[in-house]
């Protein structure tokens, strides 16, 4: 079995099933005994008198010299530097609070805006039910949840829908390099901004907009199985329209998908690029 | 035994030891739970458990309202149980009653328990639990499905809850009363286990017992609810395994 994972449920009682291996990467769920190998327990792990569990349901990930548990559900969790997609909840009279999908409201102080705005002026530049495109400045010890609106492409969005998705599959949608969204995008003729809240901002021609709310469905059902970005191709292209004169759409070619072979010292450290997040299962 | 009124007291124990359901004193209820029932909410789960039909929803961690129940260093942990009115025979009015209340409470602490609250200050974590037929055990099948929802959820915590009401019937310790069990029985004993550390974190009583019957029915519990737990893993395991809508663990 892939990283001879021990079983955890030793003299625990009746069964003591091993979890499955997902593609090298083992699926655990909250109580079950990690082995740790020496790694340092990380986020979603916890010790109790020397042994190592998982606190939540995710894939064992381990990266020396950390062993953790990346989940697989659960809200956005905001990191600094992260651009998020927001709803306007509330107006107070130096700042809004933006509902993020996060735990917690985020609020968005007057000054963070490319607006001079006087105290009280405020529900004359963002309403409730507004939609913005911020990204999370910081995330103090109290947990308050820093956003700013100075920065390229953000800003207030004006008509469009929202798509909501899973967190976890936001990296899909991008695509290596931003493939997957390029092509939905000069497919479909819509404005795309994907948040890394799951939150997904479409503007464009209604047709347009229908397919890529199916082609998000598509990728946040499908996500984990191999050969998406075909899958979505073929279903953008069933859905032109007669009259598009243009050529099949290009898939881009990528290297198929090798997870580490249990021998690996570990995947390298996450760089900051677009797959940010849960690698593709 | 006689009449109690206008009903007949059933036979709760044949003379070779089978149950009113033909079970075992030991033996469980069928139990089929579905891991991510509903998409709206953050995490869900439907159980049914012998003839009880009960369906838990998760959001959370989220903003409290109203503002002042939040708590600076840790969240929140409320739940509401609710009966709907056709779950039981005799129309249950709706709305909140005092045993809803006791309820709610009681799961809303045990899980308090096991959720690593401090990892969300300032937040409140939802859990709500309709049931939509009961069979007594009710409570028990709604932690159940809260747990089995809490961690498709993603919420952190200590390990799932499995729990069951043991019983007294007909002067034997049993395992996971139903219905007529619990009416016209001697006691029941709801209960959770945490299995990681082998602690309850949720025990009642109702009836008469004896302390050594009452250890007893603990050691009872305690094994009941292992069996449980491994239903519990292998509907989440069936949920995220494939990435799909979960077929469910059958009994």
């Amino acid at each position: 079995m892939g990283h001879g994972h021990r079983r955890g449920h030793r003299g625990r009682g009746p069964g003591g099933v091993p979890p499955r291996t997902d593609g090298e990467r083992t699926l655990v769920l909250p109580g079950e005994e990690i082995d740790v190998r020496g790694l340092q327990p990380g986020p979603g792990t916890y010790r109790v008198e020397g042994r190592t569990y998982a606190s939540v349901l995710g894939l064992l990930s381990r990266r020396p010299p950390v062993v953790r548990v990346i989940p697989l559900s659960g809200r956005y969790l905001p990191k600094p530097q992260d651009i998020v997609v927001g709803t306007v909840t509330d107006v107070q009279t130096t700042f809004w609070l933006l509902d993020i999908a996060a735990p917690r409201w985020a609020p968005l102080h007057m000054t963070g805006t490319p607006w001079k705005i006087d105290v009280g002026e405020l529900g004359q530049y963002l309403r409730v039910g507004d939609t913005v495109v911020v990204a999370i400045e910081s995330i103090d010890p109290t947990g308050r949840i820093g956003v700013t609106m100075l920065g390229d492409d953000l800003g207030k969005v004006d008509g469009g829908t929202v798509v909501t998705i899973s967190p976890a599959k936001v990296p899909r949608v991008i695509g290596r390099s931003g493939s997957m969204i390029q092509m939905l995008s000069a497919e479909t003729g819509c404005r795309i901004a994907v948040g890394q809240n799951g939150r997904i901002w479409v503007d464009g021609p209604a047709d347009g907009m229908v397919r890529v709310r199916e082609a998000l469905r598509l990728i946040e059902e499908e996500g984990q199985r191999s050969g998406l970005t075909e899958r979505v191709a073929g279903y953008l292209g069933s859905t032109r329209d007669p009259n598009d004169a243009r050529g099949p759409i290009p898939t881009p070619t990528r290297p198929p998908f090798e997870p580490p072979s249990p021998l690996d010292p570990g995947d390298e450290p996450d760089d900051g690029d677009d797959e940010v997040g849960p690698a593709p299962f | 035994m006689g009449s109690v009124g206008a009903k007949e007291v059933p036979v709760l124990l044949s003379p070779d030891g089978k149950r009113i359901d033909g079970r075992q004193l030991d033996e469980l209820r069928s139990m089929r739970i579905v891991a991510g029932a509903l998409h709206q909410a953050d995490g869900s789960a439907f159980v049914e458990w012998g003839a009880n039909k009960v369906m838990a929803a998760v959001y959370g961690p989220r903003e409290v309202h109203p503002r002042h129940l939040q708590q600076n260093n840790k969240a929140i942990v409320q739940c509401k149980y609710n009966m709907a009115a056709f779950s039981v025979d005799e129309r249950k009015r709706p709305g909140l009653d005092r045993r809803s209340q006791e309820i709610s409470k009681v799961i809303a602490e045990a899980f308090e328990s096991v959720i690593f609250v401090e990892e969300f200050p300032r937040t409140s974590i939802d859990i709500y639990i309709e049931v939509l037929q009961a069979n007594a055990g009710t409570r028990c099948a709604g932690v159940v499905a809260a747990s089995v929802a809490l961690a498709d959820a993603g919420i952190p915590m200590v390990d799932l809850l499995p729990a069951v009401a043991v019983g007294k019937v007909a002067g034997q310790i049993a395992l996971d009363l139903k219905k007529e069990e619990d009416n016209f029985g001697e006691a029941d004993l709801p209960m959770a286990l945490v299995p990681q550390s082998g602690r309850l974190v949720l025990l009642q009583m109702e009836g008469h017992m004896t302390a050594e019957e009452l250890s007893k029915s603990l050691d009872l519990g305690v094994v009941g609810c292992r069996a449980i737990y491994e239903k519990m893993k292998q509907a989440l395991r069936d949920r995220y395994q494939l990435g799909g809508p979960a077929e469910g663990a059958s009994a």
